[in-house]
């Protein structure tokens, strides 16, 4: 006699906390083969205005961590995807109907890439920073430093959990906070990867995640003014060019849509990307 | 005698060699433009300088295919050491024709010959050279090994600094291997045009970097033009957003520099002489046409009046006339227009319960001016605080700690720069990390050059000009690297033009309406 | 207390009293002089520059020119110095040009103590502090440059130049006091040095205070030491003795005119200002005159509130001058040497 199994509810992550859609609304998330798997929240244009209130408010704790707390913090995340591993292996083998093997080598690969994103806390600013030799008695040097909330379309194709990956690690090693639009068909690996941050030591709201219709909600973030900037990766299949459109009313930073299976890759140029150049002037004065 | 009254010393005008009526500068040739002329005047006394040849679409579409075919057949062939040499020339011809170009821009533009003299022109040269040097090191950009130029860079630049604007476009862009088209500011297009000049005399192969002269609609009809692949605008908040709409879902690269509202933010203990200097620099500089000036002075609250004491004093020994003249602090206002603008807003000022102060000094007749001007009981919400008024006027606001001074400067939707006066170094570290702006002076102000990147967070644009960051602006990565090219815009979809449905669209279209 | 009263109805030691809130000691005065703001070498550096680019021509020159002469402490400050090399330097002091009646005096000769009576004599009628086209004779005493005596020796050198007819002391800090924090010891002396500048009638020799900036070093130090001069009653207060490297610099000048500016902001009191040593050209002392104006305002330009230390600059000026009257350039053999 087989165990009646426990279906899980699947809800959005805003603020480190598991909320339904105010708007109480589910859509159906369906296995690759067409079968009911569960109902996601549908998230609303409210949803993700407190996502983005939410990511507000952590921007100070999280951009003002030290990078090597930043590193530990995001290295744990991949030590816990990894004890998760098997979980990660089966959504994803039910949603995107791929062998295990498939879905384990996309585990492990966003496992690392997460690892390899973490390692840069503490260095994208030394690769990234110069020291000027101005012609004066200055000390003149520029880091860069987060732009502030990154609202970002997930990649819609391709792996779901390594999409997902891909882009917010990167937005989140430099010390932004992020609200990203999951999957809208496979959302179940970024449900989990939420449950995996919430239990992580990445503080509530620096990682918010709204499952739901992009084509709904993006229009709502591009145009947010208290956006900084926007990630349109997974954005190719909607009217993206309305979306930077919007965006340029409060010059947002803007990253075009990618397609195939490069989209997204790793690089240190995602992270720059959502990065102020900052030029501080001191004098030097010996007298 | 008052020896205060300095006897007149201006500047002689004899150095220039000016035509009646400059044509565009396409293909290495001055040609006729085939818009209206428009004249460019004096705006110290109101005369025409010359008559301007106006750039019509068919005149910004000759000077792209020129661009483009020095592009595809010189200059992308060139090696870079090669790039390099024609940009030092062009660094040399202007240290060799240094004066005249600094009298040639205190007369079209109104700043004090001091400034053109000490800092503008000098600073262009500098800005050729440092990016001369970058031409053969391309490598180092940080962009990994052989990154590539863009192609074509459309430019467009401001009334205030008419001439280092365009070193800051036009180096960097020549160093990365790209061909220019560059539109000055209608008003103060004179300098760009001797320049022109001086790529004759450099020898520089036709069409690396072509001069087009005319008002909005034809910078409008340059950044948009489809065969374009990078743009540059420095100007106002206002057109860089309409220029970012513009070239959205285009793969052009962009790079706004605009609007600011800087705090300049002076604590209990600053060296209180040097401070009082650094918010004069910061705000009377260039009559206060400064994009990063120092606008908004936070003032610690302990120490408010005696700052506005010795600041009304020092602002009273500033000489407002003559751009010409030596001894000139403030110049003219570049344009009736930007006068009108001053005056409205510093009018409105006044209406919402500011304290004007203004310094007594004589006011010339003819021409555009405005004297140095502090606003004191600002709150943040009054216009004077928020708005860029692009003029020699200061509002100043105080602030009891530190906490309050952040706040209180962070909070405007611009970041392109702040300033930071305490004598405690470690305070000036905290509070720059602190600040949301893109260039921070901790006791100083108003300082440029090529090696330090410039540009601003926020509404106050994107991107970055000077040092590395400024050249990499105008590169991309080798397009074999495929990690790093992963940043390329998927193919184009066409726009939308079915009316969004009722859930999805507000967000644009209603926002735009509100705006207006 | 209001500030007029701080100024004139006080002595240096009662003013000094209510402005620290207690006696001149080390800690007090430490404790005053340290709450100044600081000074940004950067900045200081870059308003004297700024200031020294002011173009002054025409007739501004003309009379800056003359001003510079009227201004100028003539100097002479050698081991060798003998009562011909004064008679001398007195005789350029009266006729600085010899082809030119017109041309204005200098305001005082400076030498040693032993000197004074030999400037004296030279002058004779001219010899006339303060009033006219009169010259006055400057002593630098307590055991100028170094300043390295007892005190008693340095009132004794002090009294022994106004004995002989000085009209001004140039005296000398105590810069290891300063250094070492001995504020209280420095400020006691200069005290006493005003004190032993006192004339039988009850006048005074005018004091000049040397703060020998080159050694002080740190703009932040010249600061507090203009302060503390100033408190103990300096008349005026001077970069430098003129044997130390760097004399007086444009940047060290503007700090020290800011203190004079700011005490006047205080007491109403008007203090002057001497930069000596190092200035040798035209060109460097308009930057001077431009500092002052517009710095203090240009009613310091007057012999009692700014003085040029300085022997070779005169020749320089009168170079200057000669090319504004006759439209064509001078050359050396047209001024004499003193």
């Amino acid at each position: 006699m087989t165990r009646l199994a426990i279906p899980k509810t699947y809800k959005l992550y805003i603020g480190g906390k598991f909320p339904r859609s105010e708007s109480g609304r589910v859509y159906e998330i369906l296995a690759k083969k067409g079968d009911f798997l569960a109902n996601a929240a549908k998230a609303s244009r409210k949803d993700a205005r407190e996502a983005v209130v939410a990511a507000r408010a952590a921007v100070g704790g999280w951009a003002g961590a030290t990078a090597y707390n930043r590193g530990q913090v995001l290295y744990r995340i991949a030590e816990l995807l990894e004890g998760r591993r098997a979980q990660f292996v089966d959504e994803i083998v039910q949603t995107e109907g791929v062998s295990v093997a498939a879905a384990s080598a996309q585990v492990d690969e966003a496992i690392d890439r997460w690892v390899w994103y973490a390692g840069w806390a503490d260095k994208y600013v030394q690769v990234a920073g110069n020291a000027n030799p101005v012609s004066g008695p200055f000390f003149n040097i520029s880091v860069p430093e987060p732009t502030g909330i990154v609202a970002i379309v997930a990649p819609q194709a391709g792996g779901s959990l390594l999409g997902l990956v891909s882009v917010v690690a990167p937005a989140l090693v430099a010390g932004n906070t992020v609200v990203v639009i999951a999957n809208e068909t496979m959302p179940l690996s970024a449900i989990s990867l939420s449950e995996v941050l919430a239990t992580s030591d990445v503080p509530g709201g620096v990682v918010n995640i709204l499952t739901g219709s992009p084509a709904e909600i993006a229009p709502w973030l591009a145009s947010h003014a208290d956006v900084n900037a926007l990630d349109l990766v997974g954005a190719g299949d909607l009217d993206w060019v309305d979306l930077q459109i919007a965006a340029a009313e409060t010059l947002k930073r803007v990253l075009p849509p990618e397609n195939g299976p490069d989209a997204a890759t790793p690089s240190i140029d995602r992270i720059v990307a959502f990065t102020e150049t900052k030029t501080v002037w001191h004098t030097k004065g010996l007298i | 005698m008052n020896f205060l009254d300095y006897a007149p010393a201006p500047e002689s005008q004899a150095i220039l060699n000016l035509r009646s009526d400059y044509g565009l500068f396409i293909d290495g040739e001055f040609v006729a433009g085939r818009g209206t002329p428009f004249q460019t005047i004096d705006p110290a006394t109101e005369k025409r300088i010359a008559m301007i040849a106006n750039a019509n679409t068919a005149d910004v579409d000759a000077a792209v295919a020129a661009a483009r075919r020095a592009y595809t057949g010189a200059w992308s062939r060139l090696s870079g050491s090669d790039r390099g040499k024609y940009l030092f020339r062009i660094a040399r011809l202007v240290q060799e024709r240094a004066r005249e170009l600094a009298v040639a821009e205190s007369l079209d533009n109104g700043k004090p010959i001091k400034e053109s003299r000490d800092v503008d022109v000098p600073l262009v040269a500098a800005w050729f050279f440092y990016y001369a040097g970058w031409a053969d090191k391309l490598d180092h950009a940080g962009l990994g090994p052989n990154p590539a130029s863009l192609g074509v860079a459309a430019q467009v630049i401001p009334w205030n600094f008419p001439l280092l604007m365009l070193a800051w476009k036009i180096a960097p862009a020549l160093a990365a291997g790209n061909t220019v088209v560059l539109k000055p500011a209608e008003t103060t297009s004179l300098t760009a045009l001797l320049f022109a000049e001086i790529l004759q005399q450099a020898d520089l192969p036709p069409g690396v970097v072509n001069i087009i002269t005319g008002a909005g609609d034809t910078g409008q009809a340059l950044v948009n033009h489809p065969d374009v692949n990078k743009v540059a605008f420095t100007g106002s908040t206002a057109v860089g957003r309409a220029i970012a709409r513009s070239v959205a879902g285009t793969d052009k690269k962009l790079t706004l520099e605009l609007g600011g509202k800087a705090a300049n933010i002076v604590f209990d203990d600053a060296p209180i002489d040097q401070a009082i200097e650094g918010i004069v620099n910061g705000i009377f500089f260039n009559q206060g046409h400064v994009c990063c000036a120092g606008s908004r002075l936070l003032v610690q609250e302990s120490i408010h009046d005696e700052v506005i004491d010795r600041l009304k004093d020092r602002i009273s020994t500033l000489r407002l006339g003559d751009p010409l003249d030596k001894n000139t602090d403030i110049g003219a206002i570049n344009s009736a227009d930007q006068l009108r603008r001053i005056t409205e807003l510093t009018a409105m000022g006044e209406q919402e319960g500011a304290e004007r102060w203004s310094a007594d000094c004589a006011i010339p007749e003819n021409g555009f001016w405005f004297a140095p001007t502090i606003f004191t009981n600002v709150s943040t919400s009054h216009r004077i605080a928020r708005d860029e008024i692009f003029g020699p006027v200061l509002s100043v606001l105080t602030f009891r700690t530190p906490a309050e001074a952040i706040a209180k400067a962070n909070n405007t939707p611009y970041g392109l720069s702040a300033g930071i006066w305490t004598d405690k170094g470690s305070r000036i570290l905290a509070v720059a990390d602190k600040l949301r702006a893109g260039v921070i002076w901790a006791n100083t102000f108003n300082r440029f050059d090529p090696a330090s990147p410039f540009g601003g967070y926020k509404e106050s644009g994107y991107g970055r000009e000077g040092g590395r960051p400024g050249l990499a602006a105008y590169l991309k990565p080798a397009p074999s690297l495929k990690p790093a090219a992963s940043l390329k815009p998927a193919p184009r979809r066409p726009r939308a033009v079915r009316a969004p449905d009722a859930t999805a669209a507000p967000a644009v279209s209603a926002r735009k309406k509100a705006a207006k | 207390m209001t500030s007029s009263q701080l100024a004139t109805r006080l002595a240096p030691r009662d003013r000094t009293l209510a402005l620290l809130g207690g006696e001149a000691t080390d800690a007090n005065l430490r404790r005053y002089l340290h709450g100044i703001p600081g000074i940004d070498a950067v900045g200081l550096e870059q308003r004297a520059a700024d200031l020294g680019s002011r173009s002054i021509k025409t007739t501004s020159k003309k009379w800056a020119l003359d001003t510079i002469i009227r201004l100028i402490d003539l100097t002479t400050l050698e081991g060798a110095d003998t009562r011909g090399k004064v008679r001398s330097l007195v005789g350029k002091a009266l006729t600085p040009d010899a082809g030119d009646p017109d041309c204005p005096r200098v305001a005082a000769v400076c030498v040693y103590g032993d000197m004074v009576p030999h400037a004296v004599e030279a002058l004779g009628s001219a010899h006339a502090a303060g009033t006219g086209d009169g010259i006055a004779v400057a002593a630098v005493a307590t055991a100028f440059p170094s300043g390295r005596a007892s005190l008693a020796v340095k009132l004794a050198d002090t009294a022994d130049a106004v004995a002989a007819g000085a009209d001004e002391i140039d005296m000398v800090i105590d810069r290891g006091a300063f250094l070492s924090g001995h504020y209280g010891l420095v400020f006691d002396e200069i005290v006493a040095v005003k004190e032993a500048c006192r004339r039988p009638d009850g006048s005074h020799a005018h004091l000049k205070v040397i703060l020998e900036t080159g050694e002080l070093n740190t703009y932040d130090n010249v600061r507090r030491a203009s302060w503390l001069a100033i408190l103990a009653g300096g008349d005026f207060i001077k970069t430098s003795t003129g044997k130390v490297a760097p004399a007086a610099t444009l940047p060290v000048t503007l700090s020290m005119l800011e203190v004079v500016r700011d005490w006047h902001r205080l007491t109403g009191e008007k203090i002057g200002v001497k930069p000596a040593g190092g200035i040798r050209t035209s060109k460097d002392a308009i930057k001077y005159l431009v500092t002052v104006a517009e710095t203090v305002g240009e009613e310091w330009l007057q012999p009692h509130l700014f003085r040029f230390g300085a022997s070779s600059l005169l020749n320089d000026v009168l170079l200057q001058r000669q090319k504004m009257t006759t439209g064509h350039y001078s050359g050396p053999d047209y001024v004499t040497i003193d």
